[in-house]
């Protein structure tokens, strides 16, 4: 059994304009110990998934229908008391830019202790001991001087190490990371994401890390979503993904990607057009006003997910076409295995 | 290509040379105290005519202080700027030099005025340097940039909020080519758009710099994306110049410390590949540019550090042929 499962979610937001469908019938399963990538470009929805999983949406979001299943606990419908037990405490959240999620009027200490003494039966002393715990433990140095210093007096890697400590105070099954590395450079980028790996490991979490980037995806991924206005494009395994991608969406994202190891500079192949208008959905697959391949059926019906491979799933009517998927999920076939270890090689 | 001479005479292979600059801001630290932010910090590069060089560092390096200080946007505190084989230091050089080099911006949401159509936006290098005689003139050159960039010509009414992030970006690649310039200092030209928007502005940027002749300085931290439109790159750290070679070169065979560990931090999107990548991971932070160390700067994170490193900055020099880099210990 999954640890957490979501089914066909839809989330949408109530605008003066109409009604945008952020999230448009996601559905995804996460095990315990597992890491999640969700990829996808600015409004794709992958955000949104996160927040509608800890219902933290922002005023004229709601989700719409859809389950979200924790532990077998359906949490679509709580309350707000009673997502308050889980929030923090089971599924945590990191988000993009750590100067402003964190409060600049309270000491960083002070904010640890919250999560601590609410979730906990620490009292404050217990909980401050936790604290410094936790600072050391993410890599701060002299974390009793720490806790009392305010988010401005700390750099971007530091606060991003604050948040992480936070988040994971009350040792949470999930953890989701929302583009934690973005605003980050990359030298400090490859410190955070070591250190969540490492700490994944250490405590045996379930991380769902939200990116664009294709490359944080591949170093510390199990597991890919790849999303696009909404929907699922394609998702299974990140060896998968990267090595035998489905969607054309997908194919086309890694096209435009430069390689680093192309010394001869080829030109790049991007994906044409703009972006869609989400409150203008085409009512086929979303993808299709940018798609080289669409077909007359991409323009009027979304294709459903079909298995693509022993571990892949894949919504596009190309694959139909061409005969590669079926409804059923197919066995793992030796060649499979055989081709996986020769990509792997190369 | 770094050369440290008195009396400096201009190579007319290229395009752009830049001398020793320097830029400091007074910064207020206390009550009547000020310090020097050493924002670029003796800084020297050519770029020959055509060609591409790319400056990348992380946040705060002076990279972008770089590209400005030689826009002349800011007023160099040191050094020469030699442009087209003149010394850009008097006012009837700037004028031609304003015209003969243009800039791209980061924030297509900020750098373009809301308030301006995208005509008059696209038109004010025209309107600034008085290009066009009449109005039929200018607005054919218009529509004529708008078509360039791969834009609607019916859309040179509407504001900059009507368009996405990467149509903002083409208007402002617009207007640099507006006074058609030799040189364009490109400042992280895609790194606030999506990935499958990026390809497509990276490609025109291309097509433009065959079309028009047109150098670059490409500024910006996403390493592959440099490689994959610099044919030389200069690597910045804390103002200083760290390392310059050809792009191949540089990122297969990097020399200085740092830019080992900058490289070996770039993510890939191969799993296989990232999986046996070997990373090094550099400790703490970059330092405050308000205090940069003694000697190297480089120094407090770096893994071969020594005595020499302390006792003065490292120079420039050259470790391969076309290959500098600015380290005691290679």
């Amino acid at each position: 059994m999954s640890l957490l499962e979501v089914k066909d979610l839809h989330t949408s937001f109530f605008t003066s304009a109409g009604e945008v469908k952020a999230v448009n019938g996601v559905s995804f399963s996460l095990d315990k110990g597992k890491v999640l990538g969700i990829v996808g470009e600015s409004g794709s929805g992958k955000s949104v998934t996160a927040y509608s999983i800890l219902q933290i949406l922002t005023h004229p979001g709601k989700i719409v229908s859809g389950s979200i299943r924790f532990r077998d606990e359906e949490l679509v419908g709580k309350s707000d008391t009673e997502m308050r037990e889980i929030r923090g405490n089971k599924i945590s959240i990191i988000f993009q830019d750590p100067m402003t999620s964190l409060n600049p009027t309270f000491t960083i200490g002070n904010q640890l202790k919250e999560a601590i003494l609410l979730h906990t039966d620490r009292n404050k002393k217990q909980a401050e001991e936790r604290a410094i715990e936790m600072l050391k433990l993410v890599g701060i140095s002299e974390p009793e001087k720490r806790i009392h210093q305010y988010a401005y007096e700390l750099s971007g890697g530091m606060r991003q190490r604050v948040m992480i400590a936070m988040a994971l105070a009350c040792e949470p099954d999930i953890l989701i990371a929302d583009e934690p590395t973005t605003a980050l450079d990359v030298t400090i980028q490859a410190q955070i994401l070591e250190l969540i790996l490492d700490l994944q490991k250490k405590m045996g979490m379930a991380v769902i890390m939200i990116t664009h980037d294709m490359g944080v995806i591949a170093q510390i991924c199990d597991e890919v979503i790849v999303m696009y206005a909404g929907s699922v494009c394609e998702r299974g395994t990140a060896d998968a993904i990267f090595y035998h991608p489905c969607h054309e969406y997908t194919k086309g994202l890694m096209r435009s990607i430069p390689d680093m190891n192309d010394d001869d500079k080829k030109r790049l192949i991007p994906i044409t057009g703009t972006p869609i208008d989400l409150l203008h959905m085409p009512p086929g697959c979303p993808f299709a006003p940018r798609c080289d391949r669409a077909m007359k059926i991409c323009l009027q019906e979304k294709a459903q997910e079909y298995w693509v491979g022993h571990d892949q799933l894949s919504a596009c009517w190309q694959n139909v076409k061409d005969g590669i998927c079926s409804t059923e999920r197919p066995e793992e076939e030796e060649e499979e295995k055989e081709e996986k270890v020769k990509h792997g090689k190369k | 290509m770094e050369r440290n001479e008195k009396a400096f005479t201009p190579d007319p292979e290229y395009l752009l040379q830049v001398r020793n600059l320097k830029e400091y801001f007074p910064i207020t630290t206390g009550f009547m105290q000020t310090t020097m932010l050493k924002a670029v910090d003796d800084v020297s590069f050519d770029i020959r005519r055509g060609e591409t060089l790319g400056l990348v560092g992380e946040s705060g390096c002076g990279k972008t202080t770089v590209g400005r200080t030689v826009l002349q946007l800011y007023k160099p505190t040191a050094g020469e700027i030699w442009f087209n084989g003149k010394k850009i230091d008097n006012r009837a050089n700037l004028k031609e030099f304003r015209k003969k080099a243009q800039m791209v911006f980061q924030d297509p949401y900020s750098s373009l005025n809301p308030r301006m159509t995208v005509a008059d936006i696209v038109a004010e290098p025209i309107d600034v340097h008085q290009l066009c005689k009449t109005k039929k003139e200018r607005e054919e050159r218009i529509h004529e940039l708008m078509n360039l960039v791969g834009l609607n010509t019916e859309h040179a009414t509407r504001y900059a909020h009507e368009f996405s992030g990467g149509q903002r970006q083409r208007i402002g690649i617009a207007r640099a080519l507006a006074s058609r310039p030799e040189f364009i200092v490109c400042d992280e030209p895609v790194s606030a758009l999506d990935v499958s928007i990026q390809a497509q502005v990276i490609n025109m940027l291309e097509d433009l710099q065959t079309q028009f002749g047109l150098t670059y300085l490409f500024i910006a931290h996403d390493i592959s994306v440099v490689k994959h439109i610099s044919s030389r790159i200069a690597v910045m750290y804390l103002g200083h110049m760290m390392e310059s070679a050809s792009a191949n070169e540089l990122t297969k065979h990097p020399q200085h410390p740092y830019t080992i560990s900058l490289m070996s931090a770039v993510p890939i999107p191969d799993p296989a590949v990232s999986r046996k990548q070997h990373r090094i991971v550099l400790k703490g932070d970059v330092p405050s540019p308000l205090k940069v160390p003694e000697g190297c700067p480089f120094r407090p994170r770096c893994e071969r550090v020594t005595a020499a490193c302390a006792k003065s900055c490292p120079a420039m020099r050259e470790v391969a042929p076309g290959h500098f880099a600015a380290c005691h210990n290679i």
